[in-house]
Protein backbone atom coordinates (compact mmCIF):
# COMPACT_ATOMS: atom_id res chain seq x y z
CA UNK A 1 0.00 0.00 0.00
CA UNK A 2 2.86 2.37 0.90
CA UNK A 3 4.26 1.89 -2.59
CA UNK A 4 1.01 3.16 -4.12
CA UNK A 5 1.19 6.31 -2.01
CA UNK A 6 4.83 6.77 -3.00
CA UNK A 7 3.92 6.36 -6.66
CA UNK A 8 1.23 9.04 -6.35
CA UNK A 9 3.74 11.34 -4.65
CA UNK A 10 6.27 10.81 -7.45
CA UNK A 11 3.58 11.30 -10.08
CA UNK A 12 2.49 14.55 -8.39
CA UNK A 13 6.06 15.81 -8.29
CA UNK A 14 6.60 14.93 -11.95
CA UNK A 15 3.35 16.73 -12.84
CA UNK A 16 4.37 19.85 -10.91
CA UNK A 17 7.88 19.93 -12.42
CA UNK A 18 6.52 19.22 -15.91
CA UNK A 19 3.93 22.02 -15.68
CA UNK A 20 6.47 24.50 -14.25
CA UNK A 21 8.90 23.62 -17.01
CA UNK A 22 6.17 24.13 -19.64
CA UNK A 23 5.31 27.51 -18.13
CA UNK A 24 8.99 28.49 -18.18
CA UNK A 25 9.24 27.57 -21.87
CA UNK A 26 5.96 29.44 -22.52
CA UNK A 27 4.20 26.27 -23.72
CA UNK A 28 1.47 26.83 -21.15
CA UNK A 29 0.25 30.23 -20.08
CA UNK A 30 0.48 30.93 -16.34
CA UNK A 31 -3.31 31.19 -15.94
CA UNK A 32 -3.79 27.67 -17.33
CA UNK A 33 -1.02 26.18 -15.20
CA UNK A 34 -2.63 27.15 -11.90
CA UNK A 35 -5.29 24.39 -12.01
CA UNK A 36 -2.69 21.70 -12.77
CA UNK A 37 -0.25 22.96 -10.13
CA UNK A 38 -3.01 23.11 -7.56
CA UNK A 39 -4.17 19.58 -8.41
CA UNK A 40 -0.55 18.33 -8.25
CA UNK A 41 0.09 20.06 -4.93
CA UNK A 42 -3.09 18.67 -3.33
CA UNK A 43 -2.21 15.17 -4.53
CA UNK A 44 1.33 15.50 -3.21
CA UNK A 45 0.14 16.61 0.22
CA UNK A 46 -2.41 13.77 0.35
CA UNK A 47 0.19 11.20 -0.78
CA UNK A 48 2.69 12.28 1.90
CA UNK A 49 0.33 13.04 4.79
CA UNK A 50 -1.17 9.62 5.52
CA UNK A 51 -3.00 10.61 8.71
CA UNK A 52 -4.95 13.16 6.70
CA UNK A 53 -5.94 10.41 4.23
CA UNK A 54 -7.06 8.22 7.10
CA UNK A 55 -9.20 11.02 8.53
CA UNK A 56 -10.75 11.75 5.13
CA UNK A 57 -11.41 8.05 4.54
CA UNK A 58 -13.05 7.77 7.95
CA UNK A 59 -15.18 10.85 7.32
CA UNK A 60 -16.29 9.40 3.98
CA UNK A 61 -16.92 6.00 5.51
CA UNK A 62 -14.29 4.34 3.31
CA UNK A 63 -12.18 1.58 4.83
CA UNK A 64 -9.19 2.04 2.51
CA UNK A 65 -7.38 5.39 2.69
CA UNK A 66 -5.84 4.93 -0.76
CA UNK A 67 -9.33 4.75 -2.32
CA UNK A 68 -10.07 8.09 -0.66
CA UNK A 69 -6.90 9.48 -2.25
CA UNK A 70 -7.87 8.02 -5.63
CA UNK A 71 -11.33 9.60 -5.40
CA UNK A 72 -9.72 12.93 -4.58
CA UNK A 73 -7.30 12.62 -7.48
CA UNK A 74 -10.09 11.67 -9.90
CA UNK A 75 -12.27 14.55 -8.75
CA UNK A 76 -9.38 17.03 -9.01
CA UNK A 77 -8.57 16.03 -12.59
CA UNK A 78 -12.22 16.02 -13.61
CA UNK A 79 -12.56 19.58 -12.30
CA UNK A 80 -9.42 20.68 -14.16
CA UNK A 81 -10.64 19.02 -17.38
CA UNK A 82 -14.08 20.59 -17.02
CA UNK A 83 -12.56 24.04 -16.55
CA UNK A 84 -10.42 23.52 -19.64
CA UNK A 85 -13.45 22.34 -21.64
CA UNK A 86 -15.25 25.54 -20.67
CA UNK A 87 -12.25 27.57 -21.73
CA UNK A 88 -11.84 25.71 -25.04
CA UNK A 89 -15.54 26.13 -25.84
CA UNK A 90 -15.29 29.86 -25.20
CA UNK A 91 -12.16 30.16 -27.34
CA UNK A 92 -13.79 28.10 -30.11
CA UNK A 93 -16.79 30.43 -30.18
CA UNK A 94 -14.48 33.46 -30.25
CA UNK A 95 -12.40 31.91 -33.02
CA UNK A 96 -15.49 31.23 -35.18
CA UNK A 97 -16.83 34.76 -34.69
CA UNK A 98 -13.39 36.20 -35.45
CA UNK A 99 -12.99 34.11 -38.63
CA UNK A 100 -16.45 35.15 -39.82
CA UNK A 101 -15.74 38.81 -39.08
CA UNK A 102 -12.37 38.68 -40.86
CA UNK A 103 -14.00 37.10 -43.93
CA UNK A 104 -16.80 39.70 -43.94
CA UNK A 105 -14.36 42.61 -43.54
CA UNK A 106 -12.13 41.26 -46.33
CA UNK A 107 -15.18 40.90 -48.53
CA UNK A 108 -16.26 44.48 -47.87
CA UNK A 109 -12.72 45.79 -48.30
CA UNK A 110 -12.38 44.06 -51.66
CA UNK A 111 -15.71 45.47 -52.80
CA UNK A 112 -14.67 48.94 -51.63
CA UNK A 113 -11.34 48.73 -53.48
CA UNK A 114 -13.15 47.69 -56.66
CA UNK A 115 -15.51 50.62 -56.23
CA UNK A 116 -12.62 53.07 -55.76
CA UNK A 117 -10.71 51.73 -58.74
CA UNK A 118 -13.66 51.72 -61.14
CA UNK A 119 -13.68 55.49 -62.04
CA UNK A 120 -9.92 55.45 -62.74
CA UNK A 121 -10.26 52.83 -65.48
CA UNK B 1 -19.90 46.00 -52.22
CA UNK B 2 -22.00 47.81 -54.80
CA UNK B 3 -22.55 44.58 -56.72
CA UNK B 4 -23.74 42.89 -53.53
CA UNK B 5 -25.98 45.71 -52.35
CA UNK B 6 -29.59 44.56 -52.49
CA UNK B 7 -31.70 46.13 -55.25
CA UNK B 8 -34.76 47.93 -53.95
CA UNK B 9 -37.33 45.79 -55.77
CA UNK B 10 -36.29 42.30 -54.82
CA UNK B 11 -33.88 41.80 -52.02
CA UNK B 12 -32.99 38.16 -52.37
CA UNK B 13 -29.56 36.65 -51.95
CA UNK B 14 -28.74 33.09 -52.93
CA UNK B 15 -26.23 31.61 -50.52
CA UNK B 16 -24.08 28.64 -51.52
CA UNK B 17 -21.91 27.13 -48.77
CA UNK B 18 -19.10 25.14 -50.32
CA UNK B 19 -16.17 23.06 -49.13
CA UNK B 20 -14.00 21.29 -51.70
CA UNK B 21 -16.69 21.51 -54.39
CA UNK B 22 -14.56 22.54 -57.38
CA UNK B 23 -16.32 19.94 -59.53
CA UNK B 24 -19.81 21.24 -58.90
CA UNK B 25 -19.84 24.81 -57.65
CA UNK B 26 -19.41 26.51 -61.03
CA UNK B 27 -22.35 24.61 -62.51
CA UNK B 28 -24.50 25.37 -59.48
CA UNK B 29 -23.77 29.11 -59.80
CA UNK B 30 -24.69 29.04 -63.49
CA UNK B 31 -27.90 27.14 -62.80
CA UNK B 32 -28.86 29.59 -60.06
CA UNK B 33 -28.24 32.50 -62.42
CA UNK B 34 -30.49 31.03 -65.08
CA UNK B 35 -33.19 30.23 -62.49
CA UNK B 36 -33.18 33.69 -60.88
CA UNK B 37 -31.41 36.11 -63.23
CA UNK B 38 -29.87 39.28 -61.73
CA UNK B 39 -30.06 37.86 -58.21
CA UNK B 40 -26.80 38.21 -56.28
CA UNK B 41 -25.10 34.89 -55.61
CA UNK B 42 -22.76 34.48 -52.67
CA UNK B 43 -20.56 31.43 -52.38
CA UNK B 44 -19.16 30.97 -48.88
CA UNK B 45 -15.92 29.07 -49.30
CA UNK B 46 -15.15 27.16 -46.09
CA UNK B 47 -11.39 27.31 -46.67
CA UNK B 48 -11.45 24.70 -49.44
CA UNK B 49 -8.24 22.93 -50.35
CA UNK B 50 -9.16 22.81 -54.03
CA UNK B 51 -10.16 25.40 -56.64
CA UNK B 52 -13.69 26.00 -55.28
CA UNK B 53 -13.08 29.71 -54.82
CA UNK B 54 -11.70 30.38 -58.30
CA UNK B 55 -14.38 28.22 -59.98
CA UNK B 56 -17.11 30.13 -58.15
CA UNK B 57 -15.58 33.49 -59.09
CA UNK B 58 -15.12 32.40 -62.69
CA UNK B 59 -18.81 31.46 -62.80
CA UNK B 60 -19.67 34.99 -61.69
CA UNK B 61 -20.46 34.56 -58.00
CA UNK B 62 -19.21 36.75 -55.20
CA UNK B 63 -17.10 34.75 -52.78
CA UNK B 64 -16.91 35.12 -49.02
CA UNK B 65 -13.67 33.30 -48.20
CA UNK B 66 -13.33 32.04 -44.64
CA UNK B 67 -9.77 32.17 -43.27
CA UNK B 68 -10.04 28.71 -41.73
CA UNK B 69 -12.42 25.76 -41.91
CA UNK B 70 -15.47 26.31 -39.71
CA UNK B 71 -17.75 23.45 -40.70
CA UNK B 72 -21.15 23.76 -42.32
CA UNK B 73 -22.90 25.73 -39.57
CA UNK B 74 -20.14 28.32 -39.19
CA UNK B 75 -19.93 28.62 -42.96
CA UNK B 76 -23.67 29.20 -43.44
CA UNK B 77 -23.80 31.59 -40.48
CA UNK B 78 -21.01 33.70 -42.01
CA UNK B 79 -23.17 34.09 -45.13
CA UNK B 80 -26.22 34.93 -43.02
CA UNK B 81 -24.22 37.55 -41.13
CA UNK B 82 -23.03 39.23 -44.29
CA UNK B 83 -26.52 39.12 -45.83
CA UNK B 84 -27.99 40.64 -42.69
CA UNK B 85 -25.37 43.38 -42.58
CA UNK B 86 -25.98 44.19 -46.25
CA UNK B 87 -29.71 44.49 -45.63
CA UNK B 88 -31.12 41.55 -47.59
CA UNK B 89 -34.73 40.60 -46.89
CA UNK B 90 -34.54 37.00 -48.04
CA UNK B 91 -31.74 34.47 -48.23
CA UNK B 92 -32.11 31.12 -49.91
CA UNK B 93 -29.44 28.52 -49.27
CA UNK B 94 -28.54 26.10 -52.02
CA UNK B 95 -25.84 23.50 -51.42
CA UNK B 96 -22.67 23.72 -53.51
CA UNK B 97 -22.66 20.02 -54.43
CA UNK B 98 -25.49 20.31 -56.95
CA UNK B 99 -28.03 18.25 -54.99
CA UNK B 100 -30.54 21.08 -54.82
CA UNK B 101 -32.21 22.00 -58.09
CA UNK B 102 -32.02 25.80 -58.39
CA UNK B 103 -35.15 25.82 -60.57
CA UNK B 104 -37.09 25.53 -57.30
CA UNK B 105 -35.71 28.80 -55.90
CA UNK B 106 -38.77 30.78 -57.16
CA UNK B 107 -41.06 28.32 -55.30
CA UNK B 108 -39.13 28.86 -52.05
CA UNK B 109 -39.08 32.63 -52.59
CA UNK B 110 -42.82 32.75 -53.31
CA UNK B 111 -43.51 30.94 -50.03
CA UNK B 112 -41.29 33.41 -48.16
CA UNK B 113 -42.92 36.42 -49.80
CA UNK B 114 -46.35 35.25 -48.68
CA UNK B 115 -45.20 36.41 -45.26
CA UNK B 116 -46.87 33.74 -43.14
CA UNK B 117 -43.63 32.10 -42.04
CA UNK B 118 -40.03 32.96 -41.20
CA UNK B 119 -38.42 29.94 -42.84
CA UNK B 120 -39.18 27.77 -45.84
CA UNK B 121 -37.78 24.27 -46.19
CA UNK B 122 -37.36 22.83 -49.64
CA UNK B 123 -38.56 19.30 -49.02
CA UNK B 124 -37.88 16.21 -51.08
CA UNK B 125 -40.83 14.46 -49.45
CA UNK B 126 -43.75 16.86 -49.93
CA UNK B 127 -44.24 15.52 -53.42
CA UNK B 128 -42.38 12.32 -52.61
CA UNK B 129 -39.24 13.26 -54.51
CA UNK B 130 -36.88 11.45 -52.19
CA UNK B 131 -35.63 8.82 -54.59
CA UNK B 132 -32.03 10.08 -54.35
CA UNK B 133 -31.88 9.61 -50.59
CA UNK B 134 -29.74 6.72 -49.41
CA UNK B 135 -31.06 4.17 -46.90
CA UNK B 136 -29.00 5.51 -44.00
CA UNK B 137 -30.17 9.06 -44.51
CA UNK B 138 -33.78 7.92 -45.04
CA UNK B 139 -33.64 6.05 -41.69
CA UNK B 140 -32.18 9.15 -40.02
CA UNK B 141 -34.94 11.32 -41.47
CA UNK B 142 -37.65 8.97 -40.15
CA UNK B 143 -35.99 8.93 -36.72
CA UNK B 144 -35.65 12.71 -36.49
CA UNK B 145 -39.20 13.23 -37.75
CA UNK B 146 -40.36 11.24 -34.72
CA UNK B 147 -38.03 13.16 -32.36
CA UNK B 148 -39.07 16.57 -33.67
CA UNK B 149 -42.82 15.93 -33.87
CA UNK B 150 -43.57 16.58 -30.15
CA UNK B 151 -41.00 19.39 -29.89
CA UNK B 152 -42.28 21.35 -32.87
CA UNK B 153 -45.90 20.45 -32.22
CA UNK B 154 -46.36 19.62 -35.89
CA UNK B 155 -44.85 17.21 -38.39
CA UNK B 156 -41.82 18.05 -40.48
CA UNK B 157 -41.25 15.85 -43.50
CA UNK B 158 -37.67 16.70 -44.40
CA UNK B 159 -35.83 17.87 -41.26
CA UNK B 160 -32.34 17.31 -42.72
CA UNK B 161 -32.91 19.39 -45.84
CA UNK B 162 -30.37 22.15 -46.40
CA UNK B 163 -32.50 23.74 -49.10
CA UNK B 164 -33.73 26.53 -46.87
CA UNK B 165 -35.03 30.05 -47.33
CA UNK B 166 -35.25 32.58 -44.51
CA UNK B 167 -36.74 36.04 -44.21
CA UNK B 168 -35.06 38.95 -42.47
CA UNK B 169 -36.47 38.10 -39.04
CA UNK B 170 -34.99 34.60 -39.14
CA UNK B 171 -31.85 36.03 -40.73
CA UNK B 172 -31.37 38.27 -37.71
CA UNK B 173 -31.84 35.32 -35.36
CA UNK B 174 -29.50 33.01 -37.28
CA UNK B 175 -26.85 35.74 -37.60
CA UNK B 176 -26.64 35.72 -33.82
CA UNK B 177 -27.42 32.07 -33.01
CA UNK B 178 -26.86 29.20 -35.37
CA UNK B 179 -25.95 25.58 -34.70
CA UNK B 180 -22.40 25.02 -35.84
CA UNK B 181 -21.80 21.43 -36.86
CA UNK B 182 -24.96 19.79 -38.26
CA UNK B 183 -27.28 22.77 -38.36
CA UNK B 184 -30.48 21.76 -40.15
CA UNK B 185 -32.33 19.90 -37.39
CA UNK B 186 -31.14 22.07 -34.52
CA UNK B 187 -32.06 25.20 -36.49
CA UNK B 188 -35.69 24.03 -36.45
CA UNK B 189 -35.63 23.85 -32.66
CA UNK B 190 -33.92 27.26 -32.43
CA UNK B 191 -36.73 28.59 -34.62
CA UNK B 192 -39.36 26.94 -32.43
CA UNK B 193 -37.86 28.51 -29.31
CA UNK B 194 -38.61 31.89 -30.81
CA UNK B 195 -42.09 30.77 -31.87
CA UNK B 196 -41.16 31.33 -35.49
CA UNK B 197 -43.05 29.45 -38.19
CA UNK B 198 -41.84 27.34 -41.08
CA UNK B 199 -43.45 25.76 -44.10
CA UNK B 200 -42.28 23.03 -46.43
CA UNK B 201 -42.52 23.30 -50.18
CA UNK B 202 -41.76 20.57 -52.72
CA UNK B 203 -38.27 20.77 -54.22
CA UNK B 204 -36.32 18.52 -56.52
CA UNK B 205 -33.21 16.84 -55.18
CA UNK B 206 -30.55 15.19 -57.30
CA UNK B 207 -27.49 13.06 -56.65
CA UNK B 208 -24.43 15.16 -55.76
CA UNK B 209 -22.31 16.04 -58.78
CA UNK B 210 -18.92 15.55 -57.18
CA UNK B 211 -17.18 15.18 -53.85
CA UNK B 212 -18.48 13.27 -50.86
CA UNK B 213 -21.08 13.93 -48.19
CA UNK B 214 -19.69 15.16 -44.89
CA UNK B 215 -21.86 12.55 -43.15
CA UNK B 216 -20.32 9.19 -43.92
CA UNK B 217 -21.59 5.87 -42.60
CA UNK B 218 -18.98 5.93 -39.83
CA UNK B 219 -19.94 9.44 -38.78
CA UNK B 220 -23.66 8.66 -38.72
CA UNK B 221 -23.70 7.53 -35.09
CA UNK B 222 -21.76 10.60 -34.02
CA UNK B 223 -24.18 12.68 -36.08
CA UNK B 224 -27.24 11.20 -34.33
CA UNK B 225 -25.77 11.66 -30.85
CA UNK B 226 -24.55 15.17 -31.61
CA UNK B 227 -27.85 16.31 -33.09
CA UNK B 228 -29.91 14.67 -30.32
CA UNK B 229 -27.78 16.44 -27.71
CA UNK B 230 -28.14 19.74 -29.57
CA UNK B 231 -31.91 19.30 -29.78
CA UNK B 232 -32.08 18.38 -26.08
CA UNK B 233 -30.04 21.44 -25.05
CA UNK B 234 -32.24 23.69 -27.16
CA UNK B 235 -35.37 22.17 -25.62
CA UNK B 236 -33.94 22.89 -22.15
CA UNK B 237 -33.39 26.52 -23.16
CA UNK B 238 -36.93 26.61 -24.49
CA UNK B 239 -38.39 25.35 -21.21
CA UNK B 240 -36.30 27.80 -19.21
CA UNK B 241 -37.50 30.68 -21.35
CA UNK B 242 -41.15 29.76 -20.88
CA UNK B 243 -40.81 29.72 -17.09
Amino acid sequence: MDRLFDMVAVFSLVLIVWVLSSVRRAHIRVEYSVSWLLAGAVLLVLALWRTLDDRIAMALGISDSFIALAIFAGAAFLIVLYRLSLRISGLNDSSITLAQQVAILEFKLKALNEKIQTPAR
Amino acid sequence: MSSMAPPAARRLLVLIPAFNEEGAVGGVVEEVRSAVPKTPILVVDDCSLDATRSRAEAAGAQVLALPHHLGLGGCVQAGYRLAYELGYDYVIRVDGDGQHDPRDIPTVLAALEKGDCEMVIGSRFVDDNGEHTNILRAAGIIFFRAVLRPILGRPVRDPTSGYVGVNRTALELFSATFPLEYPEIEALVVLQRKRFRFVEVPCRFRPRRSGRSTITAVKSLYYIIHVLLGVFVNVLKFEARRK
